[in-house]
């Protein structure tokens, strides 16, 4: 099990969306990812992803302007 | 002739077959993949990101549309249906598409037959649903939806020059077309499919309420930014300026927000209009050279293009029309570099009159 972050900053969705695709399916079945994100439209359209293609949001924090996902795969 | 490339049946059970929907996050194509998914086959969805899609990012930037939803329509349409969801950047390869379409433009810049060959084409959709095992592609098109894209004559060089053929069905007017093969080889019932034809949404309307789908999104000539005449007014402007038909994703971004003001050719202004915007434009001021208000509340202005001391006192002059000062014999602001090199100035700013109306791009 490894731990993965990845900066989606500045970046509007769906590209954050595009982001945390391609950077799971290149991690293995277990395994966690990080993002950091800044568009407030990740705040649904992250979760909505995950949900849908049956990935898992562990947490979601919200501070200063920034929003950090942790998401196992 | 397309090739059957499916993987041999060995067993007695009928294979159960596979269709990649394309979801814009529209009422069609939800209607399409539903209409399909209906009849017993697997679908998932495909969804592709132009940089010119009318998402829900751009209220999210501005804090008066807070109230308004932020969804990304083509994930809340796969939730919806409840299949998995493939979003695809294309915005690079694109760029072709835009600059130099084949089959030229609708009513503004929007290049909607080029776009949906390209979409389906063998290097996108059809390639995709190859390569992972799918048997058909499934589009939301209606005879007749769109004057440029979505004629009866247009329908058959999409489906040819995709390279999809006959493996490309729209469920929404199957029955105005020739049978494709998913019809053909009994994969899915003609007869269960629609004959929509014509510009007027009633029967999708009424297709959606028999679904039971409410709160679909309805965006005004599609769901790109490119079907919108301000929209492309304003990338028009871009390429005048600059004496060349190209751009950068952050040029396509950047025309979504902000007032734009071109006072001369050689430079136009991105002037924040709330801090959500300010908030947003924040994050380009390593690329731009940036002024904000220091003596009075205002916006953030980003200056695009090329300027010398004069013409940055003029846009300071107009950035702080727009600050809490516009009234105020003086307005300190301050100007900086992308590399981060500031000095302040003060101007008095410009009355609403002498911001001429023909700036506004």
């Amino acid at each position: 099990m490894s731990t993965n972050t990845l900066d989606c900053r500045n970046l509007l969705c769906p590209m954050p969306v595009i982001r945390t695709q391609n950077a799971l399916k290149e991690l293995q079945e277990g395994d966690t990812l990080e993002v950091t994100c800044t568009d407030p439209g990740t705040l649904s359209d992250i979760p909505t992803w995950c949900r849908i293609n049956q990935h898992q949001v562990i947490s979601t924090n919200e501070q200063n302007n920034e929003i950090v996902f942790v998401i196992k795969k | 002739m397309t090739q059957d490339i499916s993987p041999q049946n060995t067993s007695n059970a009928p294979k159960q077959r596979k269709a990649v929907a394309l979801i814009s996050g529209g009422l069609d194509s939800l209607l399409a993949a539903k209409v399909v998914q209906e009849q017993g086959i697997h679908v998932e969805g495909i969804n592709f990101y132009t940089g010119f899609c009318v998402e829900g990012h751009t209220h999210a930037i501005r804090k008066k549309d807070k109230d308004k939803q932020k969804r990304n329509n083509s994930l809340w349409v796969a939730e919806q249906l409840g299949i998995k969801l493939h979003i695809i950047d294309i915005s690079e390869e694109y760029k072709d598409i835009v600059l130099n379409p084949k089959h030229g433009y609708g009513a503004n810049l929007n290049p909607c037959l080029d776009c949906k060959i390209f979409m389906v084409n063998q290097a996108q959709a059809w390639a995709w649903a190859e390569e992972n095992g799918f048997d058909f592609i499934i589009t939301g098109e209606v005879i007749g939806q769109r004057p440029k894209s979505q004629r009866k004559e247009t329908m058959p060089i999409i489906a040819r020059e995709s390279g999809a053929d006959d493996r490309l069905l729209r469920p929404l007017c199957a029955k105005n077309l020739i049978p494709t093969l998913p019809e053909r080889e009994g994969w899915v019932n003609r007869d269960e499919l629609y004959d929509f034809s014509g510009r007027s949404r009633k029967p999708q309307f009424e297709l959606a309420k028999k679904f039971g789908f409410e709160d679909f999104a309805q965006p005004a000539g599609g769901c790109c930014f490119l079907t919108d005449a301000n929209y492309s007014k304003k990338l028009a402007d871009l390429w005048d300026a600059r004496g060349e038909r190209r751009y950068e994703l952050d040029d396509i971004m950047l025309l979504k927000v902000g007032r734009h003001i071109r006072p001369k050719k050689n430079f136009k202004l991105i002037v924040s209009r709330e801090e959500g915007e300010n908030n947003f434009l924040r994050g380009y001021k390593k690329q731009f050279t940036s002024i904000h208000t220091v003596s009075h509340g205002g916006p953030l202005t980003l200056l695009d293009g090329e300027f010398d001391k004069d013409d940055i006192r003029l846009a300071a002059q107009i950035a702080a029309r727009y600050s809490g000062g516009k009234n105020a014999d003086q307005v300190t602001v301050q100007v900086e570099n992308y590399k981060g090199t500031s000095f302040v100035m003060d101007v008095p700013p410009m009355t609403a009159e002498d911001v001429k109306q023909e700036w506004h791009v």
